[in-house]
């Protein structure tokens, strides 16, 4: 498959946020600052692409051969919160200037739904190893773009008259959804 | 000890009040029978991790209780996975993805840490009976919304029925003269039926509180 084709379409056309609607959780909850969704960007970067290295070795080379796959949700998810626990011990100590900016992030990425879904994902579409790796940045640089919108329309959110009812979450949403008509252009629904 | 079992269903509704575990929502509910496979399994998973979290909670040493907690409900996750993948094989490569994700699902995690590795065993199998109720109902209100708009039908039973021999599909509008909404069937519906149904219940709650 064409990797410049599999990086757009991973960031513009099938975006992990609004096409495939993995990691909602902080994309609702990100404050109006734009270094944390950078930071954040930055952070689910650097776990997904590790994780995607990690599970295609441990997915290929000891699930498949053993013909044990369907333990793969149990020990991708363990990889992955043992891999955020050691990442972040890691940064701790010898980058602790790092830590300050986007240590405070990583236990939260434990829980989140993109970095579990890209990695399942490139299971399930058994990408190649550069495939793979492709897949996870494409996806990554995907997120972080449109955090990095999001956090930008909320600074305008907060200023504009919205009914006590939508403010917060719905309100969220709907802008949500407007993103999201914009990027699935391409696809043609 | 009715109250553990209700408060799950309207008082604090996973998605509706909580606003907890949206990633599934979205994606599951562009009908209304894979709303139910989906809501079934949560619950399931809910269930069960809860009712045997709460029975270990006091033999787990407390550096481990959280991976432990992962590990259980990552055993019951690949259990409804491997069931979904042997007896709907078409639902399962619609939503299939959807399935493993169950165990980053802050519900699922959240009931296990915050309440039954706290509460007696009854009240935790209760609370997580209750909670995969609520989040059950609120899949079907929003897959309902969802296929009622953008299909024009409601699709109880249609993947299913080799397993079940019924067939329940129903025409809300007829077919030929009134065309459906189908961006209610991509990705922008979802966001937009999801925030304006949540702004339109808490509206409604703000002015309940309001008239007392």
């Amino acid at each position: 498959m064409n990797l410049i084709s599999l990086l757009i379409s991973s960031i513009l056309i099938e975006n992990v946020i609004l096409t495939r609607f993995l990691g909602l959780c902080p994309f609702l909850g990100i404050s109006n600052k734009e270094d944390g969704a950078i930071s954040m960007g930055i952070s689910i970067t650097i776990v997904m692409v590790i994780a995607s290295i990690i599970t295609y070795i441990l997915h290929n080379y000891i699930l498949v051969p053993l013909d044990i796959e369907y333990l793969r949700t149990i020990l991708f998810i363990l990889i992955i919160a043992s891999l955020v626990q050691l990442l972040e011990m890691f940064i701790r100590k010898y980058f602790p200037k790092t830590h300050e900016m986007f240590g405070i992030y990583l236990p939260l990425i434990t829980t989140n739904c993109a970095i579990l879904g890209v990695v399942l994902l490139s299971r399930n579409y058994n990408y190649t190893f550069i495939e793979t790796l492709i897949f996870a940045i494409g996806s990554s640089i995907g997120y972080m773009l449109v955090l990095y919108i999001f956090s930008n329309i909320r600074i305008r959110l907060e200023e504009s008259p919205i009914p006590e009812g939508f403010k917060g979450i719905p309100i969220a949403l709907v802008c949500a959804s407007i993103m999201s008509l914009l990027f699935i252009r391409y696809v043609g629904f | 000890m009715k109250k553990h079992l209700f408060k799950g269903i309207f008082i604090e509704n996973p998605i509706f009040v909580l606003l907890l575990g949206l990633c599934p929502v979205l994606a599951v509910t562009t009908s209304v029978e894979n709303a139910i496979v989906m809501g079934l399994s949560v619950m399931f998973v809910l269930f069960f991790t809860n009712t045997i979290i709460s029975i270990i909670k006091n033999i787990v040493p407390e550096q481990v209780r959280i991976p432990t907690y992962i590990l259980i409900i990552a055993t019951f996750v690949t259990i409804v996975e491997l069931l979904l993948n042997a007896y709907t094989p078409i639902i399962y490569t619609t939503i299939g993805i959807y399935i493993p994700l169950i165990v980053v699902n802050c519900i699922v995690l959240g009931r296990a840490i915050g309440f039954a590795s706290k509460e007696k065993v009854f009240n935790s199998l209760l609370d997580g009976l209750g909670f995969g109720i609520g989040f059950l109902i609120a899949l079907i209100v929003l897959g309902g919304i969802r296929e009622i708009l953008g299909n024009n039908t409601i699709t109880i039973i249609d993947n299913l029925s080799k397993l079940t021999n019924v067939e329940m599909i129903y025409q809300v509008l007829p077919k030929n003269n009134v065309f459906p909404m189908s961006v209610f069937r991509t990705p922008a519906g979802a966001f937009l039926s999801l925030g304006l149904l949540i702004g339109i219940i808490n509206t409604i709650k703000i002015n309940r509180r309001g008239n007392k």
